[in-house]
C-alpha cells in the first residue's frame, strides 16, 4: 500500500465513507426494525479518526456494559463489522423475538439467547454488507460472528488492536441507532487500512494521486 | 483529598499517594501496575501490543509491552522511584472473541502478556500477583501507597490482589 495515510484523508473521502455508511446502516436498522416490528431511527453516520483513548468515550464510557458481535470481513476489503447494543436492549430485543425462551428475569443470558443474538447479529451485518458490496461491486465475505458481553473498552480492544499494529489512530464508520424504548447501539465499520483505498477506488476516486 | 488518575489505552502515568491510578475496560491489552513499595512512588501503564521491534511505526511508547514499560520505569525513577525496589503487578491479556481466526491477532492477548512478563523479568522487577487470560475484559485500579491492586469484571465480585 503506497502512500495511503489515514491523517491525510480529505473531507471529500469522509463524506463518501458517510454516504456508504449511511447506505450500509440504513439498510442495516431496516433489518433490524423489520426483526423487532418497530420503528428504529438512526443517526448521521459519523467517520471518525480517533486517537486510541477516545474510543471508549464514543460509545457512552470504557465500562458501559455491552453486546458486541463482531464479523470479520473477507474478499477484496478485509476488516471487521461490529454491531454493538447495551446489554439491556440485546436483553430486550430477545425478549421482543423469543418470548418465553430467554430468561426474562435475569440480566444474564442463556444458551439460547447468545445464539440468538449472534444470529441477529449475522443478519444486520449482512444487511449491512451486502449493500456496501453492491454499490461498491467488491466481493465481501463476511465471517461467522463472534459474540462478547462485556465492557464497551474491552470489546473494542480488538479492533484497536489491529490499527495499533499499523498506526497510532483508528478510523471508523459509527451510525448509532434508538427506538422509542430500549433500543440503543451502534453499527461499526472497520476495514483494514489498504481496504479504504480499494473502497474508494471501486467509486473512482484514487486516493493516491491527489 | 485523593484524585484517581485515569489512563487510556496505549497510554501510561504515574502516580505518587494518595491519589489512585485506574485503567477501564482492559480486553486484550495489559495493565502494568509498578510501584516503589517504599516510598509509594508508581505508575500505570495500558499497552496495546507486545514488541515495538515487529513494526516500522512505533514512536508511540506506551503501546507497547517492551517499550511502554521502559518508559514507565523510567518516569517513575525520575520521580524518586528506586530502580531497584521496584515491584510489579500485571491484568488483563483476555481473548474477547472466541474465534477470531487462528492468526497472530487471535493470540494477541496472550502475547502482550508473555511480552510484558519478559520485559519485566529482564528488568529483574519481579511480579508479585496477576489476573490475567482467560474471555473477559477488566477495569484494574491501583494503589502504590498500598500496592493494591483492585480489579472489577462484569458480573464477578470485585477482587484485590
Amino acid at each position: 500500500m503506497s502512500g495511503f495515510n489515514l491523517q491525510k484523508m480529505s473531507n471529500e473521502y469522509y463524506d463518501v465513507l458517510k454516504e456508504l455508511g449511511n447506505i450500509g446502516a440504513g439498510n442495516a436498522t431496516t433489518a433490524l426494525a423489520q426483526m423487532m416490528d418497530t420503528k428504529i431511527d438512526m443517526s448521521v453516520p459519523k467517520v471518525m479518526l480517533l486517537e486510541f483513548y477516545e474510543l471508549g468515550d464514543m460509545i457512552g464510557g470504557e465500562e458501559q456494559i455491552m453486546a458486541g458481535i463482531s464479523l470479520a470481513v473477507d474478499g477484496d476489503i478485509t476488516g471487521s463489522i461490529m454491531f454493538l447494543l447495551k446489554r439491556e436492549a440485546a436483553k430486550h430485543l430477545m425478549n421482543q423475538l423469543m418470548p418465553g425462551m430467554g430468561d426474562a428475569e435475569s440480566e444474564d443470558f442463556n444458551d439460547m439467547e447468545l445464539s440468538a443474538l449472534k444470529e441477529v447479529g449475522n443478519i444486520i451485518a449482512g444487511a449491512y454488507l451486502n449493500s456496501l458490496a453492491s454499490i461498491t461491486n467488491l466481493l465481501i465475505y463476511p465471517s461467522v460472528p463472534d459474540l462478547a458481553i462485556d465492557m464497551a473498552g474491552a470489546i473494542l480492544s480488538m479492533p484497536a488492536i489491529q490499527f495499533g499494529a499499523i498506526g497510532d489512530h483508528i478510523l471508523l464508520i459509527q451510525t448509532q441507532f434508538v427506538d422509542k424504548e430500549l433500543i440503543e447501539g451502534y453499527f461499526i465499520l472497520l476495514p483494514d487500512i489498504d481496504s479504504y483505498s480499494r473502497i474508494l477506488g471501486s467509486l473512482g476516486i484514487d486516493i493516491n494521486t491527489n | 483529598m485523593a484524585e484517581t488518575i485515569k489512563v487510556g489505552m496505549a497510554d501510561l502515568n504515574i502516580c505518587v499517594p494518595p491519589d489512585l491510578i485506574t485503567t477501564l475496560g482492559l480486553g486484550s491489552c495489559v495493565g502494568i501496575a509498578i510501584r516503589d513499595p517504599h516510598n509509594g512512588i508508581g505508575g500505570l501503564a495500558h499497552i496495546m501490543l507486545p514488541d515495538s521491534q515487529a513494526i516500522s511505526n512505533n514512536s508511540n511508547l506506551p503501546k507497547f509491552a517492551d517499550t511502554g514499560i521502559e518508559e514507565l520505569v523510567r518516569r517513575i525513577v525520575a520521580k524518586g522511584g528506586h530502580r531497584s525496589r521496584l515491584v510489579s503487578k500485571i491484568a488483563g491479556g483476555a481473548q474477547m472473541f472466541a474465534s477470531m481466526g487462528g492468526g497472530d491477532m487471535a493470540r494477541i492477548g496472550e502475547r502482550n502478556i508473555e511480552a510484558s512478563k519478559k520485559k519485566l523479568k529482564e528488568m529483574r522487577i519481579p511480579i508479585l500477583a496477576q489476573d490475567c487470560g482467560l474471555n473477559y475484559g477488566r477495569t484494574v485500579i491501583f494503589n502504590p501507597a498500598t500496592g493494591d491492586f483492585k480489579i472489577r469484571a462484569v458480573g464477578k465480585p470485585e477482587k484485590s490482589i
